[in-house]
């Protein structure tokens, strides 16, 4: 099975991202997504501390402490771009003006059920950020995550034993072996890496998966 | 004749009394009051409560005002970073409470206690832990959680320019969350990287105006200051 490295994951993503989509992308393995956008078509970047335009990182040197992304690294801003304060910024999420956000996951359920704040640890030190306005707010929401966890077990799974960032909220799922599209609880799989069969995926995610594979048969 | 510049940052906030409850601008550093922080510092108020989206980066600024331990409790979305060391070690010694909000509705609370509103119905959150006990209801076939407003007694925030009515411009994502932190007080403190004549400022590009705005202090910006 030939899996796909984040660059990969990145890059596969962001053939998805139509011309014209207003997006967002989460702090983490979502940011990579940014560079790898095609360079025909205009996509526009929202960043939630008050940036829409955004652009790629500046030439060493050049960096503005008062021009940063959401997590903290510095930025610049297209021609075109512009700043707003942060009720806009969330205004833009929650009311259904982004079309696309990707965020990151710690577990994802068939039904799109997302957990990605918390891990619950009694010693851990949760933080939220804008994950749980993004994932209700945005048209669509993708994740973008390696589907299984270090302990070898599934992220994709039937119900999140993680404390919930939002329910029912996430549309697809791009991993290092599959694509899967979720929809009507259950969990369809679009695109698998070569050298990966549709049952040796099942076994990993021990899911009931739907092959929605173009040409496959219901 | 309204005259809201003040001649230093220590006076700026001198009336800031103990369990005060304070909002602090910026997101990260970008729009971090570092002065008036400092000078805050110096003035000596404790067992504060305050609201920023962060608990502190670095050494300076929020993060400052925690490791002088000046504050009892912080209301915010993202504490947790990987230069948050300050706000970390008082939260596991048990000397800081947190109140973990989402962002967005951090941002609605704070724009509804400026706006005058006695709550908010929102979808963020439904069915989270961080909405555990809200009052539910179904708007539109959307779930939604009642949020109640955030006031407090001052914020402190930076701003680019200012006049002596208090109009404000920002510079660039230093905004974040200035505006509507102003509003949301009972005394906006800004600093500002230069104070200008009334009507200098372009009436059609003013970011935040002057009513929402009670005291200036102009202090060399960041970038002046690191030159």
């Amino acid at each position: 099975m030939k899996r796909m490295n984040r660059q990969m994951m990145a890059y596969r993503l962001a053939q998805d991202i139509p011309d014209g989509a207003y997006v967002n992308l989460g702090i983490g393995l979502p940011t990579l997504v940014a560079n790898c956008l095609p360079p025909d078509r205009e996509i526009i970047l929202q960043s939630e501390n008050g940036l829409l335009g955004m652009g790629p990182a500046p030439k060493a040197g050049q960096e503005d402490p008062d021009l940063i992304n959401a997590g903290k690294q510095s930025v610049t801003l297209l021609p075109g771009g512009c700043f707003f304060h942060h009720a806009d910024s969330f205004a833009m999420m929650r009311g259904g003006h982004i079309d696309i956000c990707v965020l990151g996951a710690f577990q994802v359920a068939a039904n799109g059920d997302l957990a990605n704040w918390h891990t619950g640890a009694p010693d851990a030190i949760p933080a939220v950020g804008g994950a749980m306005d993004l994932a209700v707010g945005a048209r669509q929401t993708f994740v973008m995550m390696e589907l299984m966890a270090r302990d070898g077990s599934s992220k994709l799974v039937k119900q999140c034993t993680y404390p919930l960032t939002g329910l029912a909220c996430v549309s697809r799922i791009y991993t290092d072996v599959a694509i899967f599209e979720l929809s009507g609880g259950r969990a369809g799989v679009i695109e698998l890496v070569d050298g990966l069969t549709f049952d040796e995926l099942c076994s990993m995610t021990d899911l009931p998966l739907i092959d929605a594979r173009e040409g496959a048969s219901a | 004749m309204i005259n809201k510049i003040m001649a230093s940052a220590a006076e700026a906030v001198s009336d800031i009394g103990d369990g005060s409850t304070i909002m602090i601008g910026g997101f990260g550093a970008a729009g971090m009051p570092d002065q008036l922080i400092d000078a805050l510092i110096d003035q000596g108020a404790k067992d504060l409560t305050v609201i920023n989206n962060n608990a502190g980066n670095g050494d300076r600024g929020l993060a400052a005002l925690i490791r002088e331990g000046r504050v009892r409790k912080i209301i915010c979305s993202f504490p947790r970073q990987s230069d948050s060391q300050h706000f970390d070690a008082r939260y596991r010694a048990g000397q800081i409470e947190l109140e973990l909000a989402p962002q967005g509705n951090l941002a609605a609370r704070i724009q509804a206690a400026g706006a005058g509103l006695g709550a908010i119905f929102t979808p963020t959150g439904y069915g989270t832990d961080l909405a555990r006990g809200n009052e539910v209801r179904e708007i539109d076939g959307v779930m939604h959680v009642l949020e109640y407003p955030l006031h407090a007694d001052f914020a402190l925030i930076q701003a680019f320019k200012g006049d002596r009515w208090g109009n404000l411009v920002y510079r660039k994502a230093a905004r974040n969350f200035g505006p509507i932190m102003a509003m949301a007080a009972r005394c906006a403190i800004a600093e500002v990287s230069e104070t200008v004549e009334l009507g200098d400022l372009d009436p059609e590009v003013v970011v935040t105006p002057g009513v929402f705005v009670q005291r200036l202090v102009c202090v060399p910006s960041a970038l002046e200051a690191a030159a």
